[in-house]
């Protein structure tokens, strides 16, 4: 057992869950409302010191009344220590935590992989955008249980969007106004970049038949 | 601009020309031409390597020296399209990268042939997923398909002596061949119905379900 786990619990009190031991890495549950509160005090407090982020990814379980996890894999590299902290997100509730970007900045691309493979929203995150598929991407998000291995449209429409997409569009605003292909995007997403506002990625509309 | 004028007073539309080449019936002259033309054209094909995954590292070993592609007169590696001969797909191809191929194709300028290196070029092979092309011929069209996971070098050269065949059965009398259409967002190269069908799940995958 990690000793941090009992300076957390002395620090944070009934915000920190339930804690497992497995494969010597120690697994610490955490509210999702302080997630971003408590992985501030593990880099900044001098006795933890978690400088590195390691991983942020998440996790579905098969059983549908398992909240979907968030995993922030933690490591000290002075002290050779590493923890693993979770935050549980119930399917029944919005699929938003705060975002760890102010903290680590190795966290900016981890959590974009989250969003565009889970949906789960990253409150504060500076530029939210799908990182894997495409902006315009519009059968939903790829590691969720209920997403089909081969995609919910039919392998015609899926090459038509594709076809359809431009690769210019795969950038962020900064590198779009050297590129000048802003102007080649919807209306829609031009406007609501330039206002810094993400969205969210609109629901597939035509499932696949048979 | 000028130029632009120049070109469409003086000359008869595409279509017409070809027409009228195609009136000359395959005689003396033309086939000596033909045979003349296809010789230079097939022993100096530049390629233009697309190499997207492991194929390109086959790729790579049948440039070099133990397999020699320079035998061929290919060992001028075009990273520019604008003046490459064939396009070679090795390696997967992802949804995201189908509008890159698509117009690096249309970025050649012709003649242009296309050879589908290894089995996720020709047919997804084993990533029937929800990010992968379903065969490159669904994008752009294909001359040569080489199998294999990833096709020794001995098999593209085999794939590369193919296209050589192909190259001097051609005659500038047969108006179908290079012709092309440029697409338009939202256009397919083959009829939808077609696109499905060749991306029917085929060997192992037939065994995922389309749930799971």
């Amino acid at each position: 057992m990690n000793p941090t786990v009992d300076s957390l619990r002395r620090a944070f009190g009934d915000k920190v869950g339930r804690v497992i031991v497995s494969c010597d890495q120690t697994i610490v549950y955490v509210d999702r409302e302080s997630i971003a509160e408590v992985l501030r005090w593990l880099k900044e407090a001098p006795d933890e010191n978690y400088d590195y982020l390691v991983d942020v990814t998440a996790v579905e379980y098969r059983d549908p009344e398992r909240p979907i996890e968030v995993v922030y894999q933690l490591r000290a590299m002075a002290r050779r220590a590493e923890l693993r902290i979770k935050a549980e997100l119930p399917k029944d509730q919005p699929l938003t935590v705060e975002s760890v970007v102010p903290v680590w900045r190795s966290a900016d691309w981890l959590e974009r992989e989250v969003y565009d493979m889970f949906g789960i929203t990253f409150t504060g995150h500076p530029d939210l955008r799908r990182l894997l598929m495409w902006e315009t991407y519009a059968e939903g998000y790829p590691l969720r249980k209920d997403f089909p291995l081969r995609g919910r449209f039919s392998r015609s429409e899926q090459v038509r969007q594709a076809l359809a997409a431009n690769p210019e569009a795969h950038y962020s605003l900064d590198e779009l106004s050297i590129a000048q292909a802003q102007y080649d995007l919807p209306e829609e997403m031009r406007e609501r970049l330039e206002r810094g506002d993400r969205g969210r990625i609109p629901e597939p509309k035509e499932e696949r038949h048979g | 601009m000028g130029l632009d004028t120049v070109a469409r007073s003086s000359t008869p539309a595409p279509a017409e020309g070809r027409a009228i080449v195609g009136q000359i019936s395959p005689n003396w002259v033309t086939t000596r031409l033909d045979f003349l033309v296809n010789w230079a054209r097939s022993n100096s094909l530049w390629p233009m390597p697309f190499g997207t995954a492991c194929c390109a590292i086959e790729f790579m070993a049948t440039a070099a020296s133990r397999y020699d592609l320079s035998r061929f007169g290919m060992e001028r590696m075009g990273y520019t399209p604008r003046q490459a001969d064939v396009l070679i797909c090795a390696g997967r191809l992802p949804f995201k990268l189908a509008p890159v191929i698509r117009r690096i194709y249309d970025q050649m300028p012709q003649p242009k042939w296309v050879i589908s290196m290894g089995a996720c070029a020709s047919s997804g092979g084993i990533f029937d997923t929800y990010a992968m092309v379903q065969g490159i011929d669904t994008v752009v069209p294909v001359d040569v398909y080489v199998p294999g996971c990833p096709p020794r070098p001995e098999g593209l050269l085999y794939g590369i002596l193919l296209l050589h065949k192909k190259v001097r059965g051609e005659t500038m009398a047969d108006p179908a061949l290079r012709q092309e259409r440029a697409l338009t967002p939202g256009d397919l190269r083959i009829p939808a119905r077609l696109i499905d069908e060749l991306s029917e799940p085929f060997g192992n995958s037939i065994h995922q379900t389309r749930s799971a």
